[in-house]
């Protein structure tokens, strides 16, 4: 953990950060109070205090620099109230740092972000080696508020901050046999313990069709609630595809290859049957082992129903068009 | 055994412990982003602890000349019994919230749930016969045979805990392990009097 001293950080940075956290969380618990008020029975579970909210924050360095300039912000969850940062920042599928969901948030720490270099490689005009700063100043960042499934059953609202990566396909002129992009996280076991182990094969890779990828809501992601990506949520730059389940959304990407045929990846290698390549979200497939047609959503405590393309459907269905999505789930 | 007075009772308190940590993170606001999974973790993981240390009475009193240890028999089984209800009722009720046709689907498509839903049912008839009276009214063969069930049970929520995981399965491996260990134990005390009598047998090492 990195702690800034005290002349590092100007007062008047903390306390509006504090004070939209505690904002943001008491409405959270007001709303997930009231909720499990309904329910009943639940009331010994405790709600956590914005207190101990804006210490989950406190894991990652606190300083001006780590705040990000967002242009514009859109909400893309229908006005669903955002998951608090601590559950954001706390619970997390990330392999590399641990299979366990409460071990990314200590385990990534040490995981250095600065310099970090992206190739861009394969079938492009412009082959090159992006710096993150340089990736930083590619287009105008925003805040998207993107519902977030895992293939897991459970679900978040999160706020984004990136800008699409087709803005950024486009700079690069994908040639045109390009129909496959391929993503590849660092590979470095000292940095990221989890890879010692082999339940997975490493590094990890995912893929989109070229057309998924040049999507307008696919997002190349630098931060999320307005400053940088904390480190066990994929910094510094990771893949968000809101209408895939989100192990589609590869971390701390280190390589960007556009190919012509399907790539294969890590999720689809380790269990073909169980997690396809498009892995889009749809309640109507379930897992071979487990039921799709339900989510739990992170603070609540009723299931609600999952959305076909987890809500996207009319953005993105027109993709799909003519497939069977059970054959090509 | 004079301490078995007062082991007893302590032991009856150790044996809360797990619910007892789980009741204090939830009024501590401490069951993490997910506290319906945590729940549902724990009190399974207990299942399958209890379910181990009941099995493991039997070796490790002939093996270590612990012959009092029967006395807690009864007590780790029927803890495994209670923290696997407090299990199926996080399912039920936490989980599902008895939506009785989701759960119906569920117990039939899938595997890992079936396995549970057999492992938690086949325990039942163990716990209600587990009263002294029972024990004679079914006669000591009749109720050790039934009893036997505990092998079938601890067999199907390892398997559960095999088929739920998405890809790591060093956990369940652990206590399948355990359990083949202690399942085998009895395998090979029962294959022993079937083996026609070799009169050079080995004598069991004593310096391992």
């Amino acid at each position: 953990m990195i702690v800034k001293k005290s002349e590092d950080i100007h007062s008047s940075e903390i306390t509006p950060k504090q004070t939209y956290l505690n904002r943001r969380t008491f409405l959270a618990s007001g709303a997930v109070a009231a909720a499990a008020a309904l329910v009943g029975g639940r009331k010994w579970l405790k709600l956590p205090s914005p207190e101990a909210s804006v210490s989950a924050a406190g894991t990652q360095p606190e300083s001006s620099s780590t705040k990000l300039d967002v242009v514009k912000k859109t909400d893309y969850a229908s006005g669903e109230k955002a998951t608090s940062l601590k559950d954001i920042t706390n619970y997390n599928n990330f392999y590399e740092f641990g299979t366990d969901k409460y071990s990314p948030a200590a385990e990534a720490q040490q995981l250095r972000t600065r310099p970090w270099a992206v190739a861009v490689e394969g079938l492009v005009k412009r082959p090159k080696t992006y710096d993150i700063d340089t990736i930083l100043k590619l287009a105008p960042l925003e805040e998207r508020v993107y519902r977030h499934r895992c293939v897991e059953g459970w679900s978040m609202v999160i706020p984004w901050v990136g800008f699409p990566l087709g803005s950024f396909i486009r700079q690069l002129e994908p040639m045109s046999n390009a129909k496959y992009v391929a993503f590849t996280t660092l590979y470095d076991p000292k940095q990221m313990p989890g890879q010692n182990s082999s339940v997975l094969d490493w590094p990890y890779v995912e893929g989109l069709r070229l057309d998924e990828a040049q999507h307008p809501l696919t997002l190349l992601c630098l931060g999320l609630y307005g400053e940088v990506l904390p480190k066990q949520d994929g910094a510094p730059l990771r893949l968000v595809v809101p209408w895939k389940y989100g192990f589609k959304g590869i971390k701390s990407i280190v390589k960007i290859r556009f190919v012509e045929s399907q790539p294969a990846t890590t999720w689809n290698k380790a269990a073909p049957n169980e997690y396809g390549f498009y892995s889009n979200v749809n309640p109507h497939v379930d897992h071979p082992r487990w039921s799709q047609a339900k989510e739990r959503r992170i603070g609540e405590f009723l299931k609600r129903d999952t959305l076909m393309f987890n809500g996207y459907g009319d953005q993105v269905a027109g993709l799909y068009a003519g497939m069977d999505l059970r054959k090509d789930f | 055994m004079k301490a078995i007075r007062w082991l007893k009772p302590l032991v009856f308190v150790l044996c809360l412990a797990p619910l007892g940590g789980l009741l204090k993170k939830g009024l501590e606001g401490d069951l993490g982003a997910n506290p319906i999974q945590v729940i549902t973790w724990s009190t399974g993981l207990w299942t399958l602890r209890f379910l181990l240390m009941t099995l493991a009475i039997t070796p490790v009193r002939k093996l270590a000349g612990l012959l009092a240890l029967i006395r807690f028999r009864r007590m780790l089984g029927l803890f495994a019994f209670f923290y696997a209800s407090l299990h199926f009722l996080t399912y039920v009720w936490l989980d599902q919230f008895f939506d009785v046709h989701s759960m119906l689907k569920d117990v039939v498509k899938r595997p890992f749930i079936t396995a549970g839903f057999a492992a938690f049912v086949l325990l039942i008839p163990l716990a209600v016969t587990s009263t002294r009276k029972m024990i004679q009214r079914l006669g000591g063969k009749r109720w050790q045979w039934l009893h036997r069930l505990i092998y079938i049970s601890a067999s199907a929520g390892v398997l559960h805990f095999l088929w739920l995981v998405k890809k790591d399965i060093t956990e369940p491996a652990i206590y399948g392990i355990i359990l083949a260990v202690l399942l085998g134990y009895r395998a090979i005390l029962w294959l022993r009097p079937l083996m026609p009598p070799i009169s050079a047998a080995p004598e069991p090492r004593t310096d391992l």
